[in-house]
């Protein structure tokens, strides 16, 4: 199979606001008809990031490229790039058909086309019948797909969404996630998502890149990062996991009262330094075998029931708060546990990832 | 409910009842009223001397409020563009002029256009030598000075929808690929066109009744037809004549906040979006 193509590079691009530094020196290349995700918590610099992509902020530093152009400074109008804004920016005096036409007339493609094209994208996005309504007169949901229907239209090279889904109610969103994914495969457009939601980012991206204060962490396949976090804050960020903190030995992490966790420990951390061991949830077994690298045992504090699985707090001695294991309900049928039974943990030191401290 | 009645009452009615009542009887010979009732004074309003002045009025207000206009809506508009913290005192300033009396700022402007006044210095001052330019006593020195001291409500006018625009609107017309000047045409200036009308309205319904700027600014001759009034009332004694011209006034005025408010239902299908608050 062959690589797929670059369609956008960000090439080393910093900006400064006054003092503050919002994106520092991120390199990131954008695949063709990728699902690209932009992921990290407010302030961290990612709708900062993606408006320099739509061009209404030049870079501090680097370059950005197209299609191998440098589109750095090119002015919003002029790029093959269209933005998808928060607030769906919508046009309150213009009704949805004008709205979703407003940038094919400024292409001056003829009104044939355009009203062929607009019925088009109306109908793709199941907005026939509102067309003459105006954004006021709508739901959220619809908002939403007026605002996409709006960029989409443009046939552009990236379309760039930010925080597509963050003002509809949760039920919508889990619908949405998917529609957008299904016309992102539709239209064959590459898309560049903005969001702090990081199920969603896993949900939809093909990629993600998770940034913080401004830097890029780490850029990967949604299961490479959720499996292996780059860092500490990654692994905090993305999904649930068990910290234990301890000092770092030649194959483990020798937790403050004595206790050994195995696992692969980075080259980087010598001996005797501060780290923390992380385990995810559903890596963790209830009665082990006694071959199982890692064992502890607990008390059961609290189930919770969550359809699928069960979420169990176990209290150990291996740290303050209780860890959490995530069962099938059909292993807690073979083997059942309540709140107050004593239990034992286990899991392979392959599950197990140390990070600095 | 029943004190505003009253006061609407007092002050609104029974002043216009009064006024449109003197406007059917006849001035008497050596001054004063004569009851009996006529319709002769509303022909006199059409006479081609009034008329004229009628028309005179509306041009020097109309001209007064597209002046007014674009400089305010311009100044409106860079107070909205300025920092968020600045604006306020951007606003103070614009309003600063309100604080002093209507009669020492036309005053003022008689300083600056004198034929020996602060322009003319100025001209001297950078070397010009010629005839003193005669800029007092003009229709221009009117219109300036009926610009100048109705601007700060165009500015309060324009300045409210302009502020409240959630500028990403603007950012994704640019997104669609429309230029600033087409972004400007098609949706700034459509949502803010409400505050433009509320201002203009304001600036010609004051204009074109005024009688002190005409007469400070524009010398004995020229007259507007606040002016007429002031005189058949105070000078010629002929309170009926003086009256119907009142009313044929506020017929005008009425007919203005008429359009106005047509034009104001109209545009109410267009709210204006609320500023989207976007982080990260």
């Amino acid at each position: 199979m062959n690589e797929p193509r670059t369609l956008l590079s960000i090439d080393r691009v910093s900006k400064s606001f006054g003092r503050v530094k919002a994106v520092e020196d991120i390199s990131l290349d954008i695949r063709e008809n990728e699902f690209f995700a932009l992921l990290g918590p407010s302030g961290c610099g990612k709708t900062t990031l993606l408006r320099m992509l739509a061009g209404f902020e030049p870079p501090s530093d680097g370059r950005i490229l197209l299609d191998g152009r440098d589109i750095t400074r090119t002015p919003p109008n002029k790029r093959p790039v269209n933005l998808m804004f928060q607030s769906y920016a919508l046009f309150p005096h213009m009704s949805v058909r004008a709205n979703v036409s407003y940038g094919l007339e400024m292409e001056r493609l003829p009104a044939k086309e355009i009203r062929s094209r607009v019925d088009a994208i109306l109908t793709t996005t199941e907005l026939v019948s509102f067309a003459d309504r105006k954004p006021e007169q709508l739901s959220g949901g619809q908002r939403q797909r007026v605002a996409l229907a709006r960029a989409l239209v443009k046939r552009p090279r990236l379309l760039l969404l930010d925080e597509p889904l963050g003002a509809l109610d949760k039920k919508l969103r889990g619908a949405m996630q998917l529609e957008l994914k299904r016309l992102q495969n539709e239209v064959g457009i590459t898309f560049v998502i903005v969001t702090h939601d990081q199920e969603e980012s896993l949900v939809m991206a093909d990629r993600i890149a998770v940034l913080k204060d401004g830097r890029l962490l780490q850029c990967d396949a949604p299961r490479a990062v959720y499996e292996h976090p780059c860092d500490r804050f990654v692994a905090d960020f993305i999904g649930v996991t068990n910290f234990l903190q301890g000092k770092a030995t030649a194959d483990g992490v020798l937790t403050s009262n004595g206790v050994k966790i195995a696992g692969k420990v980075p080259n980087m951390l010598s001996p005797g330094v501060a780290t923390v061991a992380a385990v995810r949830p559903e890596r963790i077994r209830l009665f082990p075998s006694p071959e199982t690298a890692n064992r502890v045992a607990g008390t059961v504090e609290a189930l919770a029931y969550q359809g699928l699985d069960l979420q169990l707090h176990v209290r150990t001695p291996l740290s303050d708060k209780p860890f959490l294991v995530r069962v099938t309900a059909d292993a807690v049928d073979r083997q059942p546990v309540s709140a107050g039974d004593q239990v034992e943990l286990g899991w392979d030191a392959a599950d197990v990832r140390i990070y600095a401290d | 409910m029943a004190p505003a009645l009253a006061w609407l009452t007092a002050l609104m009615v029974v002043p216009c009842a009064l006024v449109l009542t003197l406007a059917f009887f006849r001035r008497g010979i050596y001054g004063g009223i004569e009851y009996t009732v006529t319709l002769e004074n509303f022909g006199l309003v059409f006479d081609p001397l009034y008329a004229r002045i009628f028309l005179k009025s509306a041009y020097i207000a109309g001209t007064a409020t597209g002046i007014a206009v674009i400089i305010g809506y311009a100044a409106a508009y860079a107070i909205a563009a300025a920092p968020r913290r600045l604006q306020p005192v951007f606003l103070f300033f614009a309003v600063l002029p309100f604080w002093s009396n209507y009669l020492i700022r036309t005053y003022a402007w008689i300083v600056l256009l004198n034929r020996e006044g602060l322009i003319t210095q100025l001209l001297r001052w950078v070397g010009y030598t010629g005839e003193p330019p005669s800029m007092l006593y003009t229709e221009g020195a009117v219109i300036a000075g009926l610009v100048y001291n109705y601007l700060p409500f165009v500015i309060l006018a324009c300045y409210a929808p302009l502020s409240r625009l959630n500028p990403e609107l603007g950012e994704a017309s640019r997104d669609l690929g429309a230029s600033s000047v087409t972004t400007f045409r098609r949706i700034i200036l459509p949502l803010t066109v409400p505050g433009i009308a509320a201002g203009a309205v304001f600036v010609f319904v004051l204009s074109i009744g005024n009688f002190v700027t005409p007469a400070l600014l524009g010398g004995g001759r020229f007259q507007m037809i606040g002016n007429l009034v002031y005189d058949q009332f105070l000078t010629v004694n002929d309170w009926p004549f003086g009256a119907a011209l009142a009313i044929a006034l506020i017929a005008v005025m009425l007919l203005v906040l008429m359009a106005q408010s047509q034009f104001a239902d109209r545009a109410a299908g267009r709210t204006i979006e609320a500023r989207g608050g976007a982080d990260g």
